[in-house]
Formats: structure tokens, C-alpha cells, sequence
């Protein structure tokens, strides 16, 4: 938390001590804090159910379409609250949410799927942006069937190059090498690393791969059971030995099974 | 036999059947968008039916100004409709979802005879020359009306749903509603918009109906008949509802033919599309056109 204050310019994202709950019982999140600086790619990672893609619905509103609230703490955008907004009004405020397993509209085409990503759009040429898009995926271009035939990999694109038809000012990309061969997830994040040079656009990518997550990421936040437990650079993380353990695979020496319970004394609760 | 009333009647057939196919689009339009199996469909007709002959013979308008103010009052009725009735209805099972829409169908053919009466009313003259003739065939000037609306309905149904946003922000919640808000799509002014659509469209057929046939309860009828039309192309296609309107409609006029030629047992017109669906059905349950997900093995 020491690091963090000094930081002279305001967060772009800023989630402070939300509680998540389902159904009005199930308590999903219990005091997540993360911040996402402007232009940053932050990477959330953690175990299944830790809460990873709750905090992104949380963030992009589409908890409410799940039965979730967000039941204590606060989320803003840009200096403002959005944990009150409906989906709708946060994708228009600049925040635009990648679904786990791409979600792509499948009985429509390519540049249909394209089209409808710019729904929210009042100006701007339309033609173009999609042109851009295909600068970035090439291959999609070839694809002038139903998007539901594409390959996974292709679809994850399409998802991708959806988003960016919102001209988004942040975009939340949930698990984006799900069910990717290594070469492909390879290839999807060098493209979601240039993304995010050439057109400015801050990300929050939550991953299992924490191999390559880490690898394009600036900062980085583990979460587990609902918690952040560790936060810091792309350097720390790389060099702190419980990621290096739990999440890269392989240290540097060998331990023994025993010591492995020391990981949970050693947890940093935010 | 008799080849003359044998192409009148399949004529007549394709006309109607066109009708029936933008109707159909119009319950699938909210079956797709909304989930919602809508029974009162053939009130649409009736109600905007009567609505725009009260503006003509009470009211005195002109009869655009008359259409407009229907279509206006239609949308806002839809809007309504959907709002009050079947948005708490939202996530409840189907069965209680389709009782509902039976009870508003039935409401509301009541509430239509108490305000109108049950006589059959006839449009005032709206053309001046009643039939024309075609290939030595006498065509009414309301069948070329409703031929001309058939056809306009339908290249605007495609061009909507292809091209406008609001037509791929329907699709898009047809296919997948947490998707749809996603991008930014609102649902529930989806849903009030496909039903306002629905409800305008329907009340036109039901206009162009009237001027052929007069305004009675029987135009509510014609929502039932829709149905097996809507079944046969496949409850989730507009194409197939276009495709099923007119089989429905053609088969209809071709068993009045064998009926009134050969069989003389009558009415057979009203049955005879059924037993094609239920045997079309047997071989294709998902209709002509429904759809089937597209899955990658």
C-alpha cells in the first residue's frame, strides 16, 4: 500500500474494499482493493473460484444480470462511481468486458459480430475501425461465414476486435487463452500487448496463464478465496518465489513437501 | 377440371399466404428477441384493425392520417403491453408465460366486441376501381395492396435485421441476452422494441385484411392460423415463418379447390394446413428452418 501512495496521477480503475454478494447470501468477494493505472496492462491471477471473474463483472456491471450486487465498498471510473450503473452505461462510460470463453454472437458474420461492438458508438467511421481490426487480425478477414464456425483461436480474435470496435478507454479481458494452443496464446497476447501501445487502451486481463500474463503485464495482483493476496510489479511478481512456486512452475531449489504450509503464513493481506 | 378457379385460388393462395408470412415474422420476431410465445398476436390485427376503422367512420379522418395515428397508437400499445404484463414475467416458465398471453388474447377480443360490437364492419371505399384484371384473372385492388405490403414488410424486415443496429442489437439478444449487455445493449428497450414492431406490422395486416374482408373477430382468428405457419418454418426463423405463411396459405386455397370440386365434405380449407404440419412435423420437428446450434465437434 506504501508504493501505491506515492503514485502521482489518479488511477484510471479503482476498486476500493467491494464486497461481491450472489443471490443475496453467497459472498463471493470479501474486500477486493485493486487499481489500474492509466495505459497499464494489469493482470489479475488466481486459482479457479477465487473471485477473478466476479471482479470483472463487478466492474463491468454484468454482475446484476447474474443475481450479484455489489454489496459494500466502491468501484470508479475516471474519478466516478460505476458500481451502481447497469452494463449499458458502463460500456458507454469506456469500459468494455471480453467474456470468458469469447461469447461471440455465433449466427452472425465477422463484420456483423464487428458492427454490433460499435452499438454504443455515435461517431466515427465505423468502415474504418473495422479496417483496423483486420490489420490486427488478418486472418479474420478470410472468415466471411458464420463467426460460429470459426476456430477458437479466431473467435477469441473476433472477441477481441469486437471490443475494440466500442473504442473502448479500458478493456477487461477475461481468461483470453482459454482452450488456445501455447503458439496461439502466444500470438493473442503479443497482438493484445500492441493494442495496448498503439491505441492507449488500459487493460485488465485476469489469467490462469500466469506465465504469459506476467510476461505482458505491468502490475500484477493475485487473488485467491475472494481476496487479493499479493500485489506488485511485473519484476516483483517474477521474482517473488510463492508465484514462482504456485503459478510458474519450477524454483530455484527444491523444497519439500512439508514447507508448502509455510506459503499460507506468508500470505500479505491487502 | 377447372383450371381457371384452380389458378384463382392459388393466386388468391399466394396472396394470403404472403400475409400470413409477415405475420408470422411478427410472432417470431418476439418469440426470438423475447422468449415469449405470444397467443394475443391475432388481437394485434383486430385491435389495430378496429382502431383504424374508428378513426376513418367515427372520427372522419382521411385515411392517412387515420394509418398513422393507428401505427402510432400501436407502437405505444406494444410498448405497454410488454412493460406491464411480461416483464414480471421475465425467467418464470414458459407454460405460465404462454397462459398469460392467452389471458391478454382473450381480454382483449372481449374488451374489442364490447367497444365495437360483434357485426362485421366494412372500410369505407378507400380505392376507386375494385378489381383489376390480370392474365384474364380478376384481381381485388385490396389483394394488390396487400401483395405490395407483403413484399415491403418483408424487404424491411431484411434490411432491418441486417443492417440497422437496432435489427443486430435484436439479434444479438436473440442469441445470447448477458452478451447483448456486454456491448452495451439495452435489453429491456429491446424487448419494448420488438414488441412495438410486432404490434405495428400486425395492425397493418390487419388493416390491409379488413379493407378485403371487413372487420370481425375473425381477423383474431387468423393469429391462430399463423401459428401452424410459424411451427412449420421454425418457431426461432423469420425466413421460415415467410416460407410457412405462404404454404399455409397456398394449401389452404388448394384444398378449398379439391373440397369444393370433389369432395364437397366442407370447410376442409380450415383443417387442411394442420394435418400438412403435423406431417411435416413428424419428419422435421424443429420445422423447415429452425434452427440448430451450431456446434464444433
Amino acid at each position: 500500500m506504501e508504493a501505491r501512495k506515492i503514485e502521482p496521477a489518479e488511477p484510471l480503475l479503482s476498486i476500493n474494499n467491494i464486497e461481491v454478494v450472489y443471490d443475496e447470501v453467497i459472498l463471493v468477494l470479501r474486500g477486493v482493493s485493486l487499481d489500474v493505472q492509466q495505459g497499464q496492462i494489469a493482470t489479475l491471477l488466481g486459482p479457479n473460484g477465487a473471485g477473478k471473474s466476479t471482479t470483472l463483472k463487478a466492474i463491468s456491471g454484468l454482475l446484476k444480470t447474474e443475481d450479484g450486487e455489489v454489496s459494500r465498498g466502491e468501484i470508479s471510473f475516471m474519478g466516478e462511481r460505476i458500481d451502481k450503473k447497469n452494463a449499458e452505461d458502463i460500456v458507454r462510460s469506456g469500459i468494455f468486458q471480453v467474456m470468458e470463453g469469447r461469447r461471440i454472437v455465433e449466427d452472425m458474420t465477422c463484420v456483423e459480430n464487428l458492427r454490433l461492438g460499435a452499438y454504443t458508438r455515435r461517431e466515427g467511421n465505423i468502415k474504418e475501425d473495422i479496417d483496423m481490426v483486420f490489420n490486427y487480425f488478418p486472418r479474420l478477414k478470410e472468415r466471411t461465414g458464420l463467426a460460429g464456425y470459426l476456430s477458437g483461436g479466431e473467435q477469441q480474435m473476433l472477441a477481441i476486435g469486437r471490443a475494440l470496435m466500442a473504442r473502448p478507454k479500458m478493456i477487461l479481458l477475461d481468461e483470453p487463452s482459454m482452450g488456445l494452443s501455447p503458439l496461439l496464446v502466444k500470438e493473442v497476447f503479443s497482438i493484445i500487448e500492441q493494442i495496448n501501445k498503439e491505441q492507449g487502451i488500459t487493460m485488465l486481463l485476469v489469467e490462469q496463464n500466469a506465465n504469459f500474463a506476467l510476461k505482458c503485464a505491468d502490475y500484477g495482483y493475485i487473488m485467491e478465496s475472494g481476496k487479493i493476496v499479493l500485489d506488485g510489479s511485473r519484476e516483483k511478481l517474477l521474482n517473488n518465489q510463492d508465484v514462482k512456486e504456485f503459478y510458474l512452475g519450477g524454483s530455484d531449489e527444491r523444497k519439500s513437501f512439508k514447507e508448502l504450509k509455510s506459503y499460507k503464513r506468508r500470505k500479505r493481506w491487502l | 377440371m377447372n383450371t381457371d378457379l384452380l389458378l384463382q385460388l392459388t393466386v388468391n393462395g399466394l396472396i394470403v399466404g404472403l400475409l400470413y408470412g409477415v405475420i408470422a415474422m411478427c410472432f417470431v420476431l418476439i418469440y426470438k428477441s423475447t422468449q415469449v410465445v405470444n397467443f394475443a398476436q391475432g388481437e394485434f390485427l383486430l385491435i389495430g384493425a378496429w382502431i383504424c376503422w374508428s378513426t376513418l367512420v367515427w372520427l372522419k379522418l382521411p385515411f392517412f392520417v387515420g394509418f398513422l395515428l393507428t401505427l402510432g397508437f400501436m407502437t405505444l400499445f406494444g410498448i405497454l403491453i410488454q412493460a406491464i404484463f411480461l416483464r414480471p414475467m421475465i425467467g418464470e416458465p414458459i407454460i405460465s408465460v404462454i397462459m398469460v398471453t392467452i389471458g391478454l388474447s382473450m381480454f382483449f377480443q372481449a374488451l374489442m366486441k364490447w367497444i365495437f360490437g360483434t357485426a362485421p364492419a366494412s372500410y369505407p371505399q378507400v380505392f376507386e376501381t375494385q378489381t383489376v384484371s390480370v392474365l384474364g384473372m380478376n384481381i381485388e385492388m385490396a389483394y394488390i395492396l396487400s401483395l405490395i405490403f407483403s413484399f415491403i414488410m418483408m424487404g424491411g424486415f431484411y434490411w432491418f435485421f441486417r443492417y440497422s443496429k437496432m435489427g443486430l442489437a435484436m439479434r444479438a439478444t436473440a442469441f445470447d441476452q448477458q452478451v447483448a449487455s456486454s456491448l452495451g445493449i439495452s435489453v429491456p428497450k429491446v424487448f419494448a422494441a420488438s414488441w412495438a414492431i410486432s404490434a405495428m406490422v400486425s395492425a397493418t395486416a390487419g388493416i390491409v385484411i379488413g379493407m378485403v374482408n371487413g372487420v370481425s373477430d375473425s381477423l383474431s382468428f387468423i393469429g391462430i392460423k399463423v401459428f401452424p405457419a410459424v411451427i412449420l418454418g421454425g418457431l426461432d426463423s423469420v425466413i421460415g415463418g415467410v416460407v410457412g405463411g405462404v404454404i399455409i396459405g397456398v394449401l389452404e386455397n388448394l384444398a378449398e379447390f379439391v373440397d369444393s370440386q370433389y369432395l364437397h365434405v366442407g370447410n376442409l380449407y380450415t383443417i387442411a394446413p394442420f394435418y400438412v404440419l403435423l406431417i411435416i412435423l413428424t419428419i422435421k420437428p424443429y420445422g423447415l428452418f429452425g434452427t440448430k446450434d451450431i456446434e464444433r465437434i
